[in-house]
């Protein structure tokens, strides 16, 4: 009885359960072990396979890209005590959100009043043109999605420790789960099924993050981060973001 | 700038300078793309330095920051899967399958030939593999990150990745066999 090809990789990168009886094979049978052999000079080509040269002077252009840039992320303060924090207020000033959060809330009911429900026959005041309604949506739900991604691109690169302070995170997140909710309602009422989707991911995140303790164990980050992860969140609301954009940019909005 | 940011952006220079290289060979790896590599590299030093307050010196600052690209890397892998379904790499394109090119069309010696056919055939194996092989194999073969490891990062079953670094051994076993 010979080992398959299958752990005989594993036995390589040293996952195989049952290492040493395979390695007791190995030293008594030449099949095996040639056949082992040719694994290990597959895998050694592909050691000796060279990254291409970025260029001697490629770390030096690195930084000059990079510079510029570093102002508009400023990182955020590390904290002295024994607990660390997640302090997104370093990056979303508190007045910056709330206004952000209270236009964004105005918008979405301005959209909907607008869109669902009857208007009056006679205004005192001209109502928003349709297209610009909806520009004004597609800058804040913009910045809803901007905020949901920093949310989640902090914690999915929280060093896990024993104690993470994670409050501000959790606020912000209960914060945002009210918005989504209606973004959410609006996309489905406008037909976008995709954006719709996208939405009912994040706000599944946003809430068990809103509910997680505020202080997490090394656990409890991880679990987190393993749902942000494992559900691609991060890269559909990439997606989406880029797609508002875009739409932002066109002269005519939606 | 103040002071405390001007001190701040000198220390994370050093890490720059020190890390961007290996960096890029591991978004190369990744993605086997130059440009994608760039991108990753740019991203992964923007990702870190929002946090870099925070990172309290227990990793290897290059532990930290291949960790961040590594997660760069996923988010790109992942959209040009979505994009496109496979990762496209700039050199693929020949079947590994074809025929050894002759000396007449690539003289030197024949250790050189035999190297440089055994990278073109790797590089085209490489190429054709899926999002998740891909990435599986770099982990696990490049990054030395255990199967469990490796099953959270791409959100799947222990078993699939195991699957997943299994197939990805097995493709590029075949694409060298002759030549090995």
């Amino acid at each position: 009885m010979h080992i398959s090809e299958e752990q005989l990789v594993l036995y390589r990168y040293g996952e195989a359960k049952d290492a040493a009886a395979i390695g007791e094979h190995l030293a008594a049978c030449a099949a095996c072990r040639a056949a082992y052999q040719s694994l290990e000079r597959v895998l050694a080509a592909v050691d000796q396979m060279p990254a291409p040269d970025p260029g001697e002077n490629y770390a030096a252009a690195v930084w000059q890209r990079l510079q510029p840039r570093l102002q508009q992320c400023r990182p955020a303060r590390r904290d002295e005590g024994a607990v660390r924090s997640l302090t997104l207020a370093a990056l979303f000033p508190w007045r910056r959100l709330a206004l952000a959060a209270a236009m964004a809330a105005l918008i979405v009911a301005a959209f909907l009043v607008g869109r669902f429900w009857p208007r009056p026959q006679t205004v005192a005041r001209q109502p928003l043109p349709e297209q610009v309604r909806e520009r004004i949506l597609l800058v804040a739900l913009g910045e809803h999605l901007e905020r949901s991604q920093m949310i989640l691109i902090e914690l999915a690169n929280a060093n896990p420790g024993p104690q993470l302070d994670v409050s501000s995170e959790r606020r912000w997140a209960a914060d945002l789960v009210g918005d989504n909710r209606l973004y959410r309602q609006a996309a489905a009422r406008a037909g976008d099924p995709a954006i719709t989707a996208v939405l009912d991911d994040l706000e599944r995140v946003l809430l068990e993050i809103a509910h997680s303790p505020s202080t997490l164990s090394e656990g409890e980050l991880e679990r987190i981060q393993r749902r942000i992860e494992s559900g691609d969140i991060l890269f559909k609301l990439r997606v989406v973001e880029s797609k508002v954009r875009r739409q932002e940019e066109k002269p005519n909005g939606l | 700038m103040s002071r405390p940011e001007i001190g701040r952006q000198e220390e994370f220079r050093l890490l720059v300078e020190q890390h961007t290289r290996a960096l890029f060979g591991l978004a190369w790896r990744m993605t086997g793309n130059q440009q994608d590599a760039e991108e990753i590299v740019q991203e992964t030093f923007l990702r870190a330095y929002r946090s870099f307050d925070r990172f309290d010196g227990r990793a290897q600052p290059g532990t930290w920051l291949h960790r961040i690209a590594v997660n760069c890397a996923l988010d790109l892998l992942r959209a040009r899967r979505h994009d496109a379904g496979r990762v496209e790499l700039e050199a693929a394109g020949s079947d590994a399958s074809g025929a050894v090119p002759t000396s007449d069309t690539a003289p030197g010696p024949d250790r050189l030939l035999l190297s440089a056919e055994i990278q073109r055939r790797l590089t085209a194996a490489l190429g054709r593999l899926s999002f998740t092989e891909r990435a599986a194999f770099v982990l696990r073969h490049h990054q030395g990150c255990p199967i469990e490891e490796i099953s959270r990062e791409l959100g799947m079953s222990e078993n699939a990745a195991k699957n997943c670094v299994f197939r990805a051994v097995q493709k590029l076993r075949e694409a060298l066999q002759p030549l090995v």
